[in-house]
């Protein structure tokens, strides 16, 4: 059994006919009589069988209810299986179903009669729809018989390079049971397992992983080149792959990367995501200490990044997973982030409360300052089940500190007084943890222990009692009076252990209390007989001791114990009489060891050791079976240490022309498919594109962030002028890659296809944000002069700018002039598909305006520039555009995407998705009449050729709105109807944002003064004076730029209106008390007092 | 990783078994009840057994042990989360009083949380935000801890792949939350705001905490005068409660529970309302007290007989309360608004507020 959702879902499901029937017994007709009378088996199993040939499926299913009830009952039903077998090519998919798991129950032990079935799932294995494939590879590989291990391994070949993504999670989950069925296979399954593990699907990592810890554990080096490409995906993994992926990522960490726990203080928290956006001097000054320091892999930082991230999972397998990352992998600045989520935990079930309140405990020991905030959540309640108390218990004890004691020792009264006297007898020996570890509270521990001597319960009193002992142990000089209290008690304790501990405490301490010592000795002589064999021990050792320090008084005593010991019925107690009396009473037999009785019985001894019982527990991996047990499970597998040197990190480079050529690939791909059966192929399509869409393009946005740690890394290595061959070797390795994935893009470039172009434009785009934030960087190390970079990385740097300008400047135009002729539809619609995009509002909103700052230190000219930029932002907003009640089923919706000139430059993009909700496909879409005011222009789509029911598409279409907020009226068309249609742009929709310094915006701004400025005073809410929120809603409301601005106050924004690029300047600017002047220069009067009534509600509404 | 599965119920029996490769004999749960034995309530079986060949993983729950056999090493909440699911996943079936025909097909659907094409003629959306306050109150009355736990359970029935989101006028109150897999959780990070494509029909959306630093607001009180005495077998029992920091919204659906001590043959007692009982084998005593009306405080008062001979116990009684108040979260966290995008139609939506007493406890 493997861990995924899906199959665990399904198997729910095969579970749940099985009780169904139970439940609900009147379903089946033919079943009341068989509730309870199972009994009569022989009989029973004729009616069943006669059932099984009946001609009606109706009967058969029936009757396949009942066996499978009977299997799930655990009685034994192997003797049909020559009626049930037959029925395996049924039609009918639920008797199909309900054979299939008898044949998973008796297929191992009928194995001749189980070859009868193999022929109908290799016919299955074929089937056109993935469910069925999915099945019959799940079952074929379930029936454990050996002669068609050969079977079993060419389906499972031919399921890994299955289509559907679904089939070769079933393909990874069967090389699991193969391997179990016969680990001779290992070889060829570890070629399917590499061919899996470079799979992308989502569905498929959890799985395929599962499989590599079941059969190869130890072959790491499959993992290199999957490795940057798993911590990317597990945030869409599904829990249960999550949580293995966790676990096999942390042990490859800990042989791929060095300890970040050396010189914990100096380790730069690289951690800290501000330091983005924090300023060039700060920059400079960590990446001056880094230098020194330790330098965390990049790879070692994104697994510890795309991780945290599941501490919000629902699933308490995640979070601990994560948690136990962290533990063994994090920084110990960092680890700290896991407690708030471990603690959440504590709410759930009790059984998961158990092993994380384990695990703290064992985390507690070490860090107690991870914890120590959360004290009061291991607070007990009185109805906690009792392992939990002493869980909770153990974790406070852990956490006792000077600070918090007092209070803790008040709840641990409250424990005391429990009725659950266990918890009780545990809260004492943790009170006497607390008062050794604690000195400052050991006397009050000890007045209080001794305080519950006089307690009225037994239980209660010998725990004091013993830990008492074990206190004074510690230090006897002061506690006399104690000892003697404690001899008093004898007479009433009856409880074996304390009896036991006070008598040896007072044969230790014997001398401190000369007179009442011989006392106890004479009164325990006398009730010797009825003792227990654990108090008879320590009246003979009283006895020893007294005799040999105050042989005068207790001599005779003493002897009248030997006695009685000699005699006595535990051969124990009779060995020990003999030794004590050979050692102590010198005879002629004796030998030199009497001399010394004294110093051999007298010894000064260790005091015993109160410590927790999670000590050192975390010798195992944390969250793992083996460490709930403290002992090593089967197949436990050990967490190796972090090695001295890292090994090479290249290993883990992807070649990026390959991931090029796998993109295209991919794209292809839903081409080629034709849906051959409706449903659930194009869900599937369609979850391919989703997965490759969203694996590919996390993956150049991680990939580009982590080469920009490289480069940093790179300069700071070289700035410290010791530099590595190493270190620049992958330097140079990734340059090279780059440029090789640059010559990849332009040939891409170059091709014809539409779709290619598309993606590779998204490449590029990618890559110059990239290389811009490289401008960032550079820009800094320019800027410091101090550290004087090496001659290299300054060429570097600056060709890397001037790379970068071009990429910014040149890309324009070519885009521009090549774009008039690109319409189409979206085969890749991000924005439909990646709900992520809105995130990218803040942050580009705090970026750019850091980024054009640096822009302007860079320019160097006098001429004012002002660019075209990339939207700051894409509205969610979508609009009706038709209602599938007035569209016979077709609905359509646009919206403005704000990608700037697809169809040349006066045209403003808008996406209109269409879908079908009939059930019939619709055909022929495309736009019919056109009405529009004088000066518009559209650009139309392609038409759709078909629209499946259910399905909807997403084309892009351009308009030339002459700058106005006039209509754009037309007709949406099908084969059969046509429907009126408009659209109306707001009026932030005719811009596109520009860059400019603030000192080019002041210029401009100073010419369009006058008539060509509208201003408002606004009120703005309270919560809204935010920059980050002001720019926010702003860029979202109107397709603006952000201009960076020297002011806190003042913000502003710049944009030339598509069709007549006129400038369009915005400005707010906070007043006091909540106010603010609202200002806009441009010559496009008309606009900007639109523009101008539509900010208003932005910035003042809550 | 799940060898076999093991139904035990209440009384002993396996009823159900289940078997994922070759066959485990049920013979394997007999180590299940030693310990069983050994724990000596049900409760307190330890979760994990280690026994000579396997080791037995279980979780209990509606009274029946869930059994899971394992081999080999394996993290122990990957299996008990999932033995929980698969309890839910009874729950949900056999639970609801129509018990479908159509068993749920596999669903390969771009969000795996959702089926596609789903209709309603009626698309409805309901949120429940419900939040719990777990406390610890002393013999005082002074609160030694207390802490909200809050969750938004959602019914969601919409036709289509509906994309919502779901925002809150103060968002900060929420210090540490955990989501369905369905919400986005950098939309979280950036905006604070939840958005999701919903599963069909009932799910947890969000669970959460509120931050500690808020102060809790405790919405009743509990004054109590319990005393037992020595020399007589007969103690005093009587407890008040009445309303605190309700904001103006009814208490109800008050229940109270105590455990007595062992010691406790019997008790006399007369509720001012509500009806209460005192089961002198388990010793547990229960008050259903309804209502609480500020005009006239509900008490319970009387006598408490002890085991002639036995010494009086040590410790009172602790006081477990319940109670719900409609219409509030006493965090204070507000939904601000609830938006659809993706679909045309207008849905039907509804937000409702709830606090209840979670783990509620006065100490005496």
């Amino acid at each position: 059994m493997s861990g995924n959702g899906l199959t665990y879902s399904e198997h729910g499901g095969e579970a749940a006919p099985e009780l169904a029937q139970e439940a609900a017994p009147a379903v089946t007709p033919s079943a009341p009589a068989a509730f309870g009378l199972f009994s009569s088996d022989t009989k029973k199993n004729e009616d069943l069988k006669q059932m099984l040939e009946s001609s009606k499926d109706s009967a058969k299913l029936d009757a396949m209810k009942r066996i499978v009830g009977m299997i799930a009952k655990g009685k034994n039903a192997s003797e049909l299986f020559p009626a049930v077998v037959k029925n395996v090519a049924s039609k009918n998919i639920e008797i199909k179903k309900l054979v299939y798991v008898y044949l998973m129950r008796y297929a191992e032990e009928q194995q001749d009669l189980a070859l009868l079935s193999i022929s109908t799932f290799q016919r299955a294995l074929k089937d056109p729809n993935q469910l069925i494939r999915a099945s019959a590879l799940r079952v074929l590989s379930s029936i454990r018989v050996p002669i068609i291990v050969p079977i079993m391994m060419l389906a499972i070949k031919e399921a890994s390079s299955d289509l559907s993504p679904y089939v070769r999670k079933n393909a990874a989950h069967a090389i699991q049971k193969l391997y179990s069925l016969d680990p001779e296979q290992k070889e060829m399954l570890i070629e399917v397992i590499e061919k899996l593990l470079k799979d992308r699907s989502t569905l498929v990592a959890g799985s395929v992983v599962m499989a590599f810890e079941e059969v190869c554990p130890d072959r790491i080096d499959l993992i290199h080149k999957n490795y940057r490409k798993l911590c990317n995906l597990l945030v869409d993994v599904e829990e249960w792959g999550q949580v293995v992926i966790i676990h096999m990522l942390t042990r490859y960490a800990r042989t791929q990367f060095v300890s970040p726990w050396k010189e914990v203080d100096e380790v730069v928290d690289e951690y800290n995501e501000n330091n983005f956006y924090e300023s060039d001097e700060e920059q400079k000054e960590k990446d001056q200490k880094m230098k020194t320091t330790y330098a965390m892999d990049p790879d070692h930082r994104l697994l510890l990044r795309n991780t945290k991230p599941l501490l919000q999972s629902r699933n308490a397998a995640v979070v601990m997973a994560v948690a136990q990352l962290y533990w063994h992998l994090a920084p110990k600045s960092e680890a700290g982030i896991v407690s708030k989520s471990l603690v959440r935990l504590l709410r759930s079930n009790r059984e998961v409360q158990y092993i994380v309140l384990q695990n703290i405990a064992t985390m507690s020991i070490q860090r107690k300052g991870m914890f120590e905030p959360y004290l009061k959540s291991f607070y007990v309640r009185s109805t906690d089940p009792t392992m939990i108390k002493t869980l909770k218990l153990e974790i406070l004890t852990n956490l006792a500190n000077e600070a918090n004691i007092s209070t803790l020792l008040r709840e641990f009264q409250t424990y005391v007084k429990s009725q659950d006297k266990q918890f009780a007898a545990a809260t004492i020996q943790a009170i006497g943890r607390c008062a050794t570890n604690i000195t400052e509270v050991t006397d009050t521990c000890l007045n209080g222990l001794v305080c519950l001597l006089s307690n009225r319960d037994e239980i209660v009193v010998a725990e004091s009692v013993v830990v008492i002992k074990k206190l004074l142990q510690t230090q006897p000089a002061h506690h006399g009076e104690i000892i003697k209290h404690m001899a008093k008690l004898l007479d009433n304790i009856t409880v074996p252990v304390a009896r036991a501990s006070i008598l040896w405490l007072i044969g230790e301490y014997c001398e401190r209390v000369p007179k009442i010592a011989p006392d106890v000795l004479r009164k325990t002589a006398k009730s010797f007989t009825n003792e227990d064999d654990l108090v008879k021990l320590q009246i003979l050792n009283l006895g020893a001791k007294l005799y040999l320090t105050n042989s005068k008084q207790t001599k005779l005593l003493t002897q009248y114990v030997l006695n009685l010991g000699k005699y006595d019925q535990s051969y124990d107690i009779r060995d020990r009489t003999r030794f004590i009396r050979q050692l102590i009473v010198p005879n002629e037999k004796s030998g030199a060891l009497s001399k010394y009785a004294k110093k051999i019985f007298l010894a000064q001894k260790p005091a015993p050791l109160l410590e927790s019982p999670f000590k050192d527990r975390d010798h195992f991996q944390l969250g793992t079976l083996s460490h709930t047990l403290n002992s090593q499970a089967t197949g436990y597998l050990e967490l190796s240490d972090w090695p001295e040197v890292a090994p090479d990190p290249s290993v883990r480079n992807v070649e990026m022309a390959e991931l090029a050529k796998e993109w295209t690939g991919i794209l292809g791909k839903p081409k080629k498919e034709k849906p051959t059966e409706k449903f659930y192929s194009e869900s599937e399509e369609e979850e391919d594109e989703s997965a490759s869409t969203s694996s590919s393009g996390k993956w150049s946005g991680s990939d580009s962030e982590s080469e920009k740690e490289d480069k940093e890394e790179g300069s700071t290595d070289e700035s410290s002028g010791s530099s590595s061959p190493s270190e620049e070797s992958t330097d140079s390795e990734s340059d090279s890659k780059e440029s090789a994935a640059k010559k990849t893009c332009r040939a891409v470039n170059e091709s014809d296809s539409e779709v290619i172009k598309k993606k590779a434009e998204g490449i590029s785009k990618k890559r110059s944000t990239s290389s811009s934030s490289d401008t960032e960087y550079t820009s800094s190390d320019e800027s410091s002069t101090g550290s004087k970079s090496e001659s290299d990385s300054k060429s570097d740097s600056e060709s890397g700018k001037s790379r970068n300008a071009t990429s910014n400047k040149v890309k324009k135009p070519v885009q521009d002039r090549k774009n008039p002729k690109t319409q189409d539809m979206f085969l890749l619609d991000l924005d439909d598909f990646c709900p992520v995009t809105p995130v990218a509002v803040p942050r580009a909103a705090v970026l750019s305006p850091s980024l054009a700052a640096d822009l302007e230190g860079l320019s160097l000219s006098s001429s004012s520039v002002i660019d075209v930029t990339t939207q700051a932002c894409v509205p969610t907003k979508t609009h009706e555009l038709l209602h599938r009640m007035s569209g016979k089923g077709l609905a359509a919706h646009y919206h403005f995407s704000r990608q700037p000139g697809i169809f040349g430059d006066r045209m403003v993009p808008v996406q209109v998705t269409v879908t079908n909700t009939t059930d019939q496909k619709i055909e022929n879409i495309h736009i019919g009449e056109k009405k529009l005011p004088p000066g518009m222009r559209m650009h139309e789509f392609n038409p759709i050729e078909c629209l499946e029911p259910g399905g909807s598409l997403t084309a892009t279409m351009g308009i030339d709105f002459c700058d106005s907020t006039q209509t754009a009226s037309f007709q949406l068309c099908t084969k059969d109807d046509q429907f009126n249609v408009n659209i109306q742009p707001p009026v932030g929709e005719l811009l596109l944002p520009v860059t400019m310094s603030e000192k080019d915006f002041k210029k401009e701004q100073g010419m369009l003064t006058g008539m060509n400025e509208t201003s408002a005073t606004i009120a703005v809410a309270p919560q809204n004076s935010a920059r980050l929120i002001i720019t926010e809603r702003v860029v979202k409301a109107a397709n603006l730029g952000v201009v960076p601005s020297g002011q806190d106050n003042i913000h502003r924004f710049a944009a030339k209106t598509v069709h007549s690029g006129s400038l369009m300047l915005v400005t707010v600017e906070l007043k006091e008390s909540s106010t603010a002047q609202l200002i806009i220069n441009t010559e496009k009067t008309v606009i900007g007092s639109v523009l101008l009534r539509e900010l208003k509600p932005v910035l003042s509404q809550g | 990783m799940i060898h076999s599965l093991f139904l035990i119920n209440a009384s002993g029996d396996i009823f159900l078994e289940k078997h994922w490769k070759s066959v485990v004999s049920r013979s394997v749960c007999d180590y299940f009840f030693e310990a069983q034995e050994r724990a000596s309530e049900a409760e307190n079986v330890p979760p994990v057994i280690p026994t000579p060949h396997h080791y037995l993983l279980s979780v209990y729950r509606h009274k029946i042990f869930f059994v899971a056999v394992i081999q080999s090493e394996v993290p122990p909440l990957f299996v008990i989360e999932f033995l929980h699911r698969v309890v839910d996943t009874f729950q949900d079936y056999f639970g609801s009083t129509n018990v479908g025909d159509q068993l749920p097909t596999g669903q390969l659907s771009v969000v795996p949380w959702r089926r596609t094409g789903v209709k309603y003629t009626n698309n409805e959306a309901y949120f429940d935000v419900i939040e719990e306050i777990d406390a610890i109150i002393d013999k005082s009355g002074s609160t030694i801890t207390a802490e909200i736990q809050g969750v938004i359970d959602a019914y969601v029935k919409l036709t289509g792949m509906p994309d919502l989101t779901l925002s809150f006028m103060n968002p900060r109150l929420l210090d540490d939350v955990s989501f369905h897999p369905c919400v986005r959780f950098k939309r979280w990070e950036s905006e604070r705001i939840l958005s999701f494509i919903p599963p069909d029909g009932n799910f947890r959306l969000l669970s959460y905490h509120v931050s500690a630093q808020n102060l809790v607001a405790i919405p009743v009180y509990v004054k109590h005068n319990i005393s037992f005495r020595d020399s007589s077998s007969l103690g005093r029992f009587e407890i008040t409660m009445g309303p605190k920091q309700t904001m103006g919204k009814t208490v109800e659906g008050v229940m109270v529970t105590s455990q007595m001590p062992k010691s406790v043959l019997n008790m006399t007692l007369t509720p001012s309302q509500g009806t209460h009982v005192f089961d002198p084998v388990t010793k547990l005593l229960s008050w259903d007290v309804g209502k609480i009306n500020p005009q006239k405080l509900p008490s319970l008062k009387g006598s408490v007989s002890l085991q002639a001979g036995t010494s009086k116990p040590d410790e009172n009684p602790t006081i477990n309360l319940q109670f719900k108040i409609q219409q509030l979260a006493i965090s204070g966290l507000k939904v601000n608004r609830l938006d659809m995008y993706g679909e045309k139609y207008k849905p039907f939506k509804g937000i409702k507020y709830m606090t209840k007493a979670g783990k509620f406890q006065v100490r005496t």
